[in-house]
């Protein structure tokens, strides 16, 4: 049972939203949380996932897999399903953006799902709110140790000290190039540009053929991962270490940014790239380089127009560095829980976790470094050419409330890009908005 | 004319009503009131209960899932009027954003679609077809639309710019981006308005017409002296629907433009949905919306004035 909730915009429904958006509000507070975050759900029986003997149970499983990786979750679960005695599974799949609105609404009323997949950085909001629930002892029981994982995968799923969050995959940024493309301007296509050097040179190259090489997008995807993939490798940081203050105006971000906007004004990427005018353009083999999500692999896989590759971002700053993020299992707070339920959920978490070589095929890489250097997962010719940033990924920050900052990096790339502002203005103005706001969720989340 | 004569029979009715004695009086009270209730308490339950308890979130600093919600007072009000607080620039920006919306798709939408009215108003062959062409748009969803129009419209790979030969920033940049969403929300809502001018265009009596044509008037002289008159209580309807509707715009600049360049594109509804549904500040966000709602009470009064005031003369 799987239902694809895509957002159902109308123009009526946004006319009742406008005139009762008070109402909503109102409705959606009649839940209320009246008990402090932190507190798992039940006692725990000390199982933690490794086994379930209990009485027949429902699970239901909430998650944003829209893409090519909604056919590997789907299989992963009725594979499940089909082994499991006692607990069978039925998923739901939403768009993310939808289901980071809807969870807080369910949960609070009741009707939120036993299991969920959340981005790591949504990992804190959710716990500060009260919406997951610990889950150390599947931790325990899953025998993770950290040793065998990335810091930033494995700190991410942490929350004051407990664990939230159980790591399913990493999903960085890449570098694809269109062999076509490129072969035609004279360039290897077998050896990609690695360094900056290399990389103007072989876009000058491309310009001297008439081509564009590089479309640098002014949206969160893909030009807002690229700028801070460029913002890491140029030393540079969103935030200060305590996250009180953003500092992605600091000199390696105006740097970083000056870099991208300059391969504009070279004439490397046209102007006014518009929203996924990037991917579309590359795969209609009118753009030669695109930094897009590792999770693109599938659908070029699908398509047999052109030739291409796909390897870890070129290193343009003094230092390596490309952004990511990780998918990760929650267990959701419920009203009147059920501790057959929890244990059934923590042993489809165990169970799911144990399968990750199977999800890579999704276009992942696995979170256990123990599973990404396994044979299953170094049979995935291009995610496994990607394995090595799993060394050097930076996650969106863990601290609650997050996403509000980071919405005005992305306001400032888009603003840079666009040639609205300078680098340095757009930056410095979005730091100024996004450090009010982190101020504003230490005292509101109180951490 | 028959809502007229309607009027007429009602109130004649009610009078003999009135010569009635009081217990048959009580009686018919108690069925109107029960003929009533079903929305009444639709009323007050989805509507103005939420709408006072909407009030006393915007004194808060409210998020349903946490424990605390501090009494803010009017802070979340004060804010929104203090040039440098959190909210300040992006609220008053927003709002432009909206008023620029709607003070372009307004006109657009309420005489475009009369000009379509009346075409379709006139018989020939294929009329049906084409009211039904008219309309179609209207039925597709925001989504929909938003994707169809950023594919055509992309700056670089839109099958428009193509065509015309040029580089417009259609969904990029000012001023273009503001054509782009005014034009294809018209393309996509002319079909209600353009149907319910149809609808008071059948209402208007042939005789009358004849009656003008008989004293020797123009078409031009008809259409300002029978049809416009004809039509002001649709006209009313269309104007005071259609700023509402073009004030709530939210899912054209989400789809299309994403607020590009920067946030101008962003109208109030988005950055209210922003900061209640995605920042969770749900004291703030109903604050912002009480404030729009009032701004939007003073719009509609002056509509309603300017309609006045044309009926005295």
């Amino acid at each position: 049972m799987t239902t694809t909730s895509p957002s159902a915009l109308t123009r009526r429904s946004f006319m009742a939203l406008a005139g009762t958006t008070g109402a909503g509000l109102g409705l959606a507070a009649c839940g209320g949380g009246s008990s402090p975050a932190g507190k798992a759900g039940a006692p725990d029986t000390g199982s933690g996932g490794a086994e379930y003997t209990g009485p027949a149970v429902e699970l239901s499983f909430w998650n944003g897999f829209t893409g090519g990786d909604g056919t590997v979750i789907k299989k992963i679960v009725s594979d499940f399903n089909a082994q499991a005695k006692n607990v069978k599974v039925t998923m739901n799949i939403y768009q993310w953006a939808d289901l980071f609105q809807k969870l807080p609404a369910a949960v609070t009323t009741g009707k939120g799902p036993d299991v969920g997949a959340l981005h790591i950085d949504d990992i804190p909001t959710n716990a500060a709110r009260n919406i997951i629930v610990p889950i150390d002892q599947v931790a325990t029981a899953l025998n993770l140790q950290e040793s065998d994982f990335s810091p930033a995968v494995w700190q991410g799923g942490v929350y004051k000290g407990q664990r939230y969050g159980i790591p399913l995959d990493i999903h960085p940024l890449a570098f694809y190039w269109n062999k076509d493309v490129v072969s035609k301007a004279g360039l290897d296509p077998d050896k990609p540009p690695t360094n900056k050097d290399d990389y103007e040179a072989a876009l000058d190259q491309l310009k001297g053929k008439g081509v564009q090489g590089f479309w640098v997008s002014p949206f969160q995807f893909t030009g807002g991962f690229t700028f801070q993939s460029l913002m890491w490798q140029y030393g540079a940081d969103a935030f200060d270490a305590d996250l009180t203050k953003a500092t992605f105006d600091a000199d390696g971000s105006v740097q970083a940014l000056q870099w991208l906007v300059d391969m504009i004004t070279k004439g490397y990427s046209p102007k006014n790239v518009g929203q996924d005018a990037d991917y579309v353009a590359f795969k209609n083999s009118k753009n030669a380089f695109n930094w897009n999500g590792i999770w693109q692999i599938n659908d070029l896989k699908s398509q047999s127009k052109f030739e291409w590759g796909v390897g870890p971002v070129p290193q343009i700053g003094s230092e390596k560095g490309v952004w990511g993020n990780s998918h990760q299992f929650v267990q959701l707070r419920q009203l009147k829980p059920d501790q057959n339920k929890l244990d059934a959920s923590r042993y489809f978490i165990n169970w799911v976790s144990q399968q990750s070589a199977e999800w890579a095929k999704s276009g992942k890489i696995p979170a256990k470094k123990s599973v990404a250097e396994g044979a299953d997962f170094k049979a995935l010719t291009e995610e496994y050419s990607l394995a090595p940033e799993s060394e050097y990924v930076h996650f969106p920050p863990a601290v609650p409330g997050i996403g509000d900052a980071l919405a005005e990096l992305y306001t400032a790339v888009n603003n840079a890009v666009l040639l609205k502002s300078s680098p340095q203005q757009a930056l410095s103005d979005g730091a100024a908005k996004a450090t009010k706001i982190l101020q504003d969720n230490k005292k509101k989340y109180g951490v | 004319m028959a809502v007229q004569s309607d009027v007429q029979v009602a109130s004649a009715a009610g009078a003999a009503a009135l010569t009635r004695r009081s217990r048959a009086r009580k009686r018919n009270g108690l069925a109107a009131y029960l003929f009533l209730a079903p929305y009444l308490v639709l009323f007050l339950g989805f509507i103005a209960a939420p709408a006072i308890f909407g009030i006393w979130i915007s004194l808060h600093d409210y998020d349903f899932a946490l424990f605390y919600k501090p009494w803010v007072g009017l802070a979340n009000y004060t804010s929104l009027f203090t040039p440098g607080s959190r909210d300040f620039g992006n609220f008053w920006q927003a709002m432009k954003a909206t008023g620029i919306f709607t003070l372009f798709s307004v006109p657009c939408l309420v005489v475009v679609p009369l000009l379509i009215a009346l075409l379709l108003n006139r018989k020939f062959p294929g009329r049906t077809f084409f009211r039904a062409v008219f309309f179609l748009p209207y039925v597709l969803g925001v989504a929909v639309i938003g994707l169809l129009f950023r594919y055509m419209l992309d700056p670089n790979v839109g099958v428009v710019n193509y065509f015309l030969g040029a580089n417009i920033p259609w969904t990029t940049d000012l001023p273009w981006v503001w054509v782009s969403l005014v034009g294809m929300t018209v393309w996509w809502t002319l079909g209600f308005n353009a149907l319910i001018y149809l609808a008071g265009l059948t209402d208007i009596s042939p005789e009358l017409y004849e009656a003008a044509d008989m004293d020797g008037a123009n078409r031009w002289q008809q259409f300002a002296n029978v049809t416009l008159p004809g039509l002001r209580q649709v006209m009313v309807f269309v104007v005071t629907t259609t700023i509402l509707a073009s004030a709530n715009m939210f899912g054209q600049y989400f789809i299309l433009t994403k607020g590009a360049p920067g946030t101008a594109t962003r109208t109030i509804i988005g950055y209210i949905a922003d900061e209640g549904l995605r920042s969770f500040r749900m004291g703030a966000a109903a604050a912002m919306s009480y404030v729009f709602a009032i701004v939007l009470l003073l719009v509609s009064l002056v509509n309603f004035k300017v309609f006045n005031r044309g009926d005295a003369s």
